[in-house]
């Protein structure tokens, strides 16, 4: 087990430098950069070539890149072009309230998603199978800009019960939490429910139903565990997608978050801000992954062969 | 030819992929003869009849500019149409190509392959596109090619899966020992057979590039205007949502039954097709 824990994060290592360099192209391959933002209609085309200097942006790509990773390794992620301040104080500003919404998120769609999952599983082909499978359609299909603003429209215009928008206190987080959730949970419940479908085709649960114990515990103590396999490999996976997922809904309720910052570096070409962002987007992808990787090793020791 | 349409009667026989189906021919229609069927035009401004609720003149109410939305509505859905399917038809070739190749010759091409399609997993699809976009530049052009690039990772591992676990199939291998060609092989058996699970997972994903199409246009960065787009028409309608809260609720009403209806119908196509488990193992 620990050899495939150490062969696994060694993998990480080419990953993530894959990885800073797309982040780093990215940004690079839009059209126009950060001095036309700074510069002033009429200034001298002197003053260009300062800037241009002054940030590093006549060197050739490779060393620009270069200068960055290697800073980036020692915990620098530099200075933003047009917000002028350090990219880190923006991230530790936009951090939590990302981390925020997106831990809420997740645990709201595990629990719901999970519960829902298991009870469409136990009475499958009855009636709260179906309903509950037809609201997880609903669920995937809604787009969640659009279910925001119909969320939005029904708790704060019309009951006005909640915030419309903003991040002050727990209040405001409901909404967007609720417009990501719904989404998840469908997800969640679908892998859930096949997963426990599956199983429940096994001969060891026969065997079980044959020995006479209580067809509910069986379902729920050993079919299960055995179901969760997937679901936490799965589970695992979105823990990635965590804040990259909560863009779209950041900029519906006017967040700030990691989402806000990085359209806004992108409209203002703001490179060091998007390159950071995509890296630790990218990152917390790819430490997801490996951690789904794990787990399933722990858990299921036919996938520990897989990777020799 | 009866190979295809197979699949699809008996999709239409099933009570949801009927209603799905119908809406969807309906929607097509309907987007089609969108100038025949409305007397208004959908870029004439009226602010004199700014955000009217409903009624018997303007069935869906006017938008803040006083154009009438049902008008808006079915103009978008040409966007929204054909800007989906042919990102999807782009990404779709693009993705089997890549795949087939991938799985067929293997070697030092399929590892780049599957390094590059592993790497764009680990972004968000709506990142993608939005940063593609911004290196293209904003507009319908922009957009195909951003989903297109967005969805072609989901493509190409589909159809390398299909395309490995056919390789070793006896036929394949009769068909080699008899002296057939890479072509021959590719084109004529590989291809052809791993084709059903791609073309519905490719139905499935035109839904959701309805959604990024939309959330693009949310973004400002889709379709321009005058050009009238469901995610465009919300962006606006997003200002309005206090005193007018028609102008986002009806476009985004239309764009989701659309989705719902092409999940459905590719769910009984699924069916039909009996692939479910092809679909899954990818």
């Amino acid at each position: 087990m620990l050899g495939f824990i150490i062969k696994r994060s060694l993998l990480l290592i080419p990953v993530f430098f894959a990885a800073s360099i797309v982040a780093f192209l990215l940004i690079h391959l839009v059209p126009g950069d950060p001095v036309d933002s700074l510069l002033t209609v009429g200034s001298p085309p002197e003053q260009r070539q300062i800037l241009t200097e002054r940030y590093g942006l006549d060197k050739p790509l490779v060393v620009q890149y270069g200068i960055w990773i290697w800073g980036v390794l020692q915990g620098d992620l530099g200075t933003a072009i047009i917000m002028r301040r350090p990219v880190a104080d923006l991230m530790a500003d936009a951090l939590p309230h990302s981390i925020a919404l997106g831990a809420s998120a997740f645990i709201f769609y595990t629990v719901i998603g999970v519960s829902l999952g298991v009870t469409a599983a136990i009475f499958r082909d009855r009636w709260p199978d179906r309903a509950i499978m037809t609201g997880v359609l609903f669920g995937s299909t809604l787009p969640s800009f659009w279910l925001g603003l119909l969320l939005m429209l029904v708790f704060s215009v019309w009951l006005g019960w909640l915030p419309v928008s903003g991040a002050r206190g727990a209040s405001s987080l409901v909404l967007p939490v609720l417009t990501i959730g719904l989404g998840g949970t469908a997800l969640v419940a679908r892998i859930t429910r096949v997963a426990m479908v599956e199983t429940q085709r096994k001969d060891f649960v026969m065997l079980l139903h044959a020995k006479g114990m209580h067809p509910l515990r069986i379902q729920l103590l050993r079919v299960l565990h055995h179901a969760l396999i997937p679901v936490v490999t799965i589970l695992a996976l979105r823990i990635g997608f965590v804040l990259g997922g909560a863009i779209t809904v950041e900029v519906v309720f006017a967040r700030p978050g990691i989402g806000t910052l990085l359209i806004r570096g992108i409209m203002q070409h703001d490179y060091p801000v998007v390159q950071a962002c995509l890296l630790m987007l990218s990152t917390a992808v790819i430490l997801g992954t490996f951690l789904g990787d794990v787990l399933q090793a722990l858990m299921d020791p036919r996938a520990r062969a897989s990777l020799t | 030819m009866m190979r295809w349409i197979a699949p699809f009667r008996s999709a239409f026989g099933r009570p949801m992929g009927s209603v799905a189906g119908g809406w969807l021919v309906f929607l097509i229609a309907v987007a089609v003869l969108a100038p025949v069927l409305t007397p208004y035009d959908y870029d004439v401004q009226n602010l004199a009849n700014a955000k009217m609720p409903p009624d018997a003149a303007h069935w869906m109410g006017t938008d803040e500019f006083g154009r009438d939305l049902l008008t808006r509505i079915l103009y978008g859905a040409r966007t929204s149409l054909t800007v989906s399917t042919v990102s999807i038809g782009l990404s779709l070739m693009a993705g089997l190509t890549l795949g087939a190749a991938a799985a067929y010759f293997g070697g030092w091409f399929d590892r780049v392959v599957t390094t590059v399609v592993d790497l764009t997993w680990s972004f968000p699809e709506i990142l993608i596109a939005l940063i593609l976009v911004a290196i293209i530049g904003p507009g319908t052009t922009g957009t195909m090619v951003a989903i297109a690039v967005a969805y072609l990772a989901q493509f190409t591992r589909l159809t390398r899966a299909q395309i490995l676990s056919l390789k070793s199939e006896t036929y394949i291998e009769a068909a080699r020992s008899l002296g057939a060609s890479h072509k021959h092989l590719l084109f004529r058996h590989l291809i052809p057979n791993a084709l059903a699970p791609v073309l519905v997972a490719a139905m499935l994903a035109t839904g959701d590039a309805i959604i990024l199409e939309a959330t693009l246009g949310f973004f400002g960065l889709g379709a321009q205007p005058p050009t009238p787009s469901w995610g465009a028409m919300m962006s606006s309608g997003a200002a309005q949502l206090f005193s007018a809260p028609w102008i986002i609720l009806l476009p985004g009403l239309a764009l989701t039954l659309t989705v719902i209806a092409i999940n459905l119908f590719g769910d009984a196509l699924i069916s039909a097709l009996d692939i479910r488990t092809k679909l899954r193992d990818a």
